[in-house]
């Protein structure tokens, strides 16, 4: 069953916890820990895997005064705004790639329309390459 | 030791910037003929604050300075640059795509005969692997103690029978077209009344499939080979799965990034020299540059072909002569697609497996 824990919470000061996620791997880990190590609020973040047998991964946050708890929750709202803005950009990038390369073929169309047909050209340039 | 200057006199840091050396230090990984070094990224926001620089990520700052450029797509392959991003972000898109990026693969198959060479495990095997053309996005996973249905499963028949017609010998190979798609479930056991599926509705009616039926990618994948007399009749069922429970469901045949090469002359080549740097390089990436008055120089035309073979910094003095870096933050990234969806699609769903991640924890917090 996938699950959070937070140990450490129950103490007096609550700036520093382990957080246990259970069902990740590095792809999370590794990407939450650089995250959180970007945001100012973090003294320290770290994570391992125990064992590489058990689905995983131990957080550990220290913070400079808030609740390691709220922020660890930042940092993935962080991470997902990143995410959006990556795919949003990328979707951008493919739609513009694609409408780019409609026109060219247009142009390309247009071009052998004016001229004589484009299969025309085509097999003229068969024959020229088969004479050499 | 008298005429050393003191430390005193010597002129203040800028504030707000960092000096040269750790500028490249961060921003680059530095290939030098024995080892790289500077690989690692310098993650901690506070890391420069001697400095007066800010190590933070603020998303303002991404949103500017982080780009996309297309390089090329067609309906397998794609590649892409990504520009402004750090590793961990972008090896966490990589590895989402090589192993949770659902796609559909066979996954049980029941045999009813099968008197080829090929053993009833491997055969299962190797129609395991084939790539199947039906977009994962319309099913729903099954669970072990699930009943196949019209939404879980995909069916597909294999009855092949080889024959001797005169000197031609017919089904000599079974070929990936032969699986023949059943959309209204399973066919077996064939003397009950009750099937191993229950489907609610035939799957050719439904209308993301019925104007394309669902089939294997590719039509001309060998799965045995057979000899007169010889029959394979069974069933498969494929279910929707990740990588990281089997290879078989990784919807990408590689997806893999590289840093952008960059290549710096610091010292100025001219002549032989430069004739001897452009021989050096397998990956022809210099090019010789007329300087006039008969000169010849050389400049790096090509880095993006540079394969860091690392032949341009060997031998006596070239490593100071030439400076052969990767850009930390500029990735080139390559998906190729075993078919089941487009490339491009495969890059978004592989960020919003990522979103999903962070909302589990999200809401596992809350």
């Amino acid at each position: 069953m996938a699950s959070t824990k937070e140990y450490g919470a129950e103490a007096d000061d609550q700036t520093a916890s382990t957080f246990s996620l259970t069902e990740e791997d590095h792809t999370l880990g590794n990407a939450l820990r650089y995250v959180l190590n970007k945001d100012p609020r973090v003294s320290f973040v770290g994570y391992s895997i125990p064992h590489p047998s058990e689905e995983r991964v131990n957080l550990r946050l220290q913070t400079t005064g808030l609740p390691a708890r709220d922020v660890l929750k930042d940092g993935l709202q962080d991470m997902m705004a990143l995410n959006d803005h990556v795919r949003v950009t990328f979707e951008k990038a493919v739609d513009d790639y694609k409408t780019l390369q409609g026109m060219r073929e247009m142009s390309v169309g247009a071009s052998g329309r004016s001229g004589a047909s484009a299969k025309s050209g085509l097999t003229h340039q068969t024959l020229s390459t088969d004479t050499k | 030791m008298k005429d050393r200057p003191s430390v005193m006199d010597l002129p203040d840091l800028p504030k707000g910037e960092l000096p040269a050396h750790l500028e490249l230090q961060r921003t680059r990984v530095v290939c030098a003929a024995d080892a790289p070094s500077y690989t690692e990224s310098v993650q901690y926001s506070g890391a420069y604050m001697a400095f007066g620089v800010d190590n933070s990520l603020r998303l303002e700052d991404f949103k500017k300075s982080f780009k996309v450029e297309v390089k090329y797509i067609n309906d397998d392959d794609m590649e892409f640059d990504m520009i402004g991003i750090d590793a961990a972000l972008a090896n966490a898109f990589r590895r989402i795509l090589l192993a949770e990026v659902p796609t559909m693969a066979i996954e049980k198959v029941f045999i009813a005969n099968n008197t080829s060479v090929i053993q009833d495990e491997v055969l299962a095997h190797r129609l395991g692997m084939i790539p199947i053309k039906a977009d994962p996005r319309h099913f729903e996973y099954k669970a072990d103690d699930e009943n196949a249905n019209e939404k879980n499963t995909i069916v597909f028949k294999l009855n092949v029978v080889c024959t001797r017609k005169g000197d031609r010998v017919n089904n000599a190979s079974v070929k990936s077209e032969q699986l023949i798609w059943l959309p209204e479930g399973s066919e077996m056991p064939f003397d009950t009344k009750t099937k191993f599926t229950a489907f609610g509705c035939g799957q050719d009616k439904l209308p993301e499939f019925a104007s394309s039926p669902i089939c294997s990618q590719y039509p001309d994948i060998t799965i045995a080979k057979l000899r007169p007399g010889q029959a394979i009749e069974l069933e498969c069922h494929a279910i929707k799965g990740i990588g990281k429970t089997h290879a078989k469901w990784s919807p990408v045949a590689t997806a893999r990034y590289r840093m952008h090469p960059e290549i710096v002359l610091t010292e100025v080549l001219e002549d032989d020299l430069a004739e001897e740097l452009v021989a050096k390089c397998p990956a022809k990436v210099f090019d010789i540059e007329d300087l006039g008055k008969g000169r010849k120089g050389v400049k790096a035309a090509r880095p993006r072909d540079c394969t860091l073979c690392r032949e341009c910094v060997r031998g006596e003095d070239w490593e100071k002569r030439v400076s052969l870096r990767r850009l930390k933050e500029h990735f080139i990234f390559t998906i190729e697609s075993t078919g089941s969806l487009p490339p491009n699609v495969l890059f978004t769903e592989a960020i919003k497996i990522l979103i999903d991640k962070c909302q589990r924890i999200i809401a596992e917090l809350s």
